[in-house]
């Protein structure tokens, strides 16, 4: 295959398909206590958040893995402080919080007269990954996946009856904040592949498909996971043989994922739904 | 004898609207109390104020004579079955095995050992066939008996359940009850909100009423009497004529 080829031929190649999957694996895991929680919005919205982060890091000339962190948990906080003090709800809030950050980080990059950096940062180019981000996006991973094995248990619980959680004295706000910790680091992760505007996508869409396909938490985990990789894999295929943007392909192959599973799912696909409807009219006649 | 539970004088406002005003009682251990009150009385306050899971504005709380802090691992709480998601990817058995958590602490796995205990603890509310079950397959009193399991695996000394037979088939609500007694009589302390005045009686033998404030607490006896609750549910029933007549 010419693919597999021009892979072990150019390493700017290796290192956007080695990045893709740590993309892949990541967003996949920590996208499913994202769901759970019914978070999704939020997901949406910290990853967007770290945009005046970013461009404040690029500004200083430090690290813009701290500057992004540090956004999206005060994005985060404010978030929950306006909805908790006042009748304003969360989603109303997120909505907010989220653009006002996002126009912020706009304005910020503008000030920086750089305008294809901020074009790279919101829609990501994996095929121009530096040996440096890849290692960020190693790290980030290692981290994120080890914190997920380590607290598996409390995010469980945290997810499923955070009362029950809270009774037996789990910390459960401080659990939402390092969830929130951990999707600014995975959004980071991402910036090179899908971009900070698509992040979500990959959160999501695996997270959603693998929600239809199993019961078990930890089997969605690894589906998540595993169907992550297969739309970061495939999505890097079609980007580079037509030459089209990665992130969108990625999120084009991810979501064409979950409409496979929405139709085919054999427990919950409408498909099934559909014949096991049918089938039980024509029993009743 | 000590008190299993000692709540004096516990003030609970949200945003300045007072929800609990001044409400203090004492439940003897062993005692199976049900907490009563019209809608909107406080009570799912109550037991949330009593678990430290919202901020009191005044008050004291022990559990055998000590802060609740010191007796989380003695508490096991089964919340409304409305607040749960039962769409959440989980199995009956792993529902269950969460009840194992608070013993087992961070970082360690449940294993066998673990796994064997939530079966017996499901099979004592008659629920072993569906431990492979999706949580959201059972009906809703087949749910209630299974976080009902997982009360039981936390080996608590202390039990709180909000709203348990909410919405529940006649024999789900038996067996549970059943159980709760069992409990009681093995010395456990049990407080359950309970939404309606049907079998206080038979289920109950102690009684906390609440409308905002402490309106009766005490033997079921003593409570249940026709001043009591009108002051409670305020004269709006008609079974509250129908118990006068009685007296």
């Amino acid at each position: 295959m010419e693919f597999l080829d021009a892979v072990i031929q150019y390493g700017f190649l290796q290192k956007a398909l080695f990045t893709s999957i740590m993309v892949g694996i990541i967003c996949g895991t920590v996208g499913c206590f994202i769901i759970l929680r019914g978070m999704a919005l939020m997901g949406d919205a910290i990853s967007h958040a770290v945009l005046p982060g970013v461009a404040t890091a690029y500004m200083l000339g430090i690290n813009f893995f701290v500057g992004a962190v540090f956004s999206g948990i005060l994005t985060a906080v404010a978030i929950g402080f306006v909805s908790q003090n006042s009748r304003i709800k969360n989603d109303i809030s997120i909505g907010i919080m989220f653009t006002f950050a996002f126009a912020l980080g706009i304005i910020l990059i503008t000030l920086m007269k750089s305008s294809t950096d901020l074009y790279h940062i919101l829609f990501g180019n994996v095929l121009a990954v530096r040996p440096s981000d890849m290692w960020t996006t190693l790290g980030i991973g290692i981290f994120v996946l080890f914190s997920i094995f380590l607290f598996y248990k409390e995010l469980l619980v945290t997810s499923f009856d955070p009362t029950m959680g809270a009774a037996y004295g789990l910390p459960v706000k401080g659990i939402h904040y390092f969830l929130m910790t951990l999707l600014t680091m995975v959004t980071v992760a991402s910036l090179q592949t899908v971009g900070i505007v698509l992040v979500v996508a990959m959160l999501i869409t695996p997270a959603a498909t693998a929600y239809l396909l199993t019961d078990r938490l930890w089997v969605m985990l690894y589906l998540s996971a595993g169907l992550g990789v297969i739309s970061s894999v495939i999505g890097l295929y079609f980007s580079f043989t037509y030459n089209l943007a990665s992130g969108a392909t990625i999120v084009l192959i991810a979501t064409m994922l979950f409409l496979l599973a929405f139709t085919f799912s054999p427990k919950r696909g409408v498909l099934w739904n559909f014949i096991k409807a049918r089938r039980k009219k024509g029993s009743l006649v | 004898m000590d008190s299993a539970l000692t709540v004096k004088n516990v003030f609970v406002s949200y945003h300045g609207n007072e929800a609990l005003r001044d409400v203090s009682f004492s439940v003897d251990p062993g005692s199976l109390v049900g907490i009563i009150g019209p809608n909107g009385a406080g009570k799912s306050t109550l037991i949330k104020a009593l678990l430290n899971l919202i901020p009191k504005d005044q008050g004291e709380v022990k559990i055998y004579g000590k802060n609740i802090k010191e007796m989380r691992k003695f508490i096991a709480y089964v919340p409304q079955r409305s607040h749960i998601d039962w769409d959440f990817p989980i199995t009956v058995l792993d529902a269950v095995i969460i009840g194992c958590y608070p013993t087992l602490g961070l970082f360690k796995r449940p294993k066998k050992k673990e796994k064997a205990w939530a079966l017996q603890c499901l099979e004592k509310v008659g629920m072993q066939d569906f431990s492979k079950r999706q949580i959201g397959e059972l009906s809703g009193g087949q749910q209630q008996r299974v976080f009902l399991a997982r009360a039981l695996a936390q080996k608590a000394q202390v039990f709180f359940l909000d709203e348990p037979f909410v919405g529940i088939d006649a024999a789900s609500e038996e067996t549970i009850i059943h159980i709760l007694k069992e409990l009681s009589t093995n010395g456990k302390t049990i407080l359950v909100v309970h939404h309606d005045l049907s079998k206080v009686n038979d289920y109950f033998d102690q009684l906390i009423v609440l409308n905002k404030e402490l309106i009766g607490s005490g033997k079921i006896d003593q409570v249940l009497q026709a001043d009591v609750l009108s002051k409670a549910y305020s004269g709006r029933f008609s079974f509250l004529d129908k118990l006068e007549v009685q007296a």
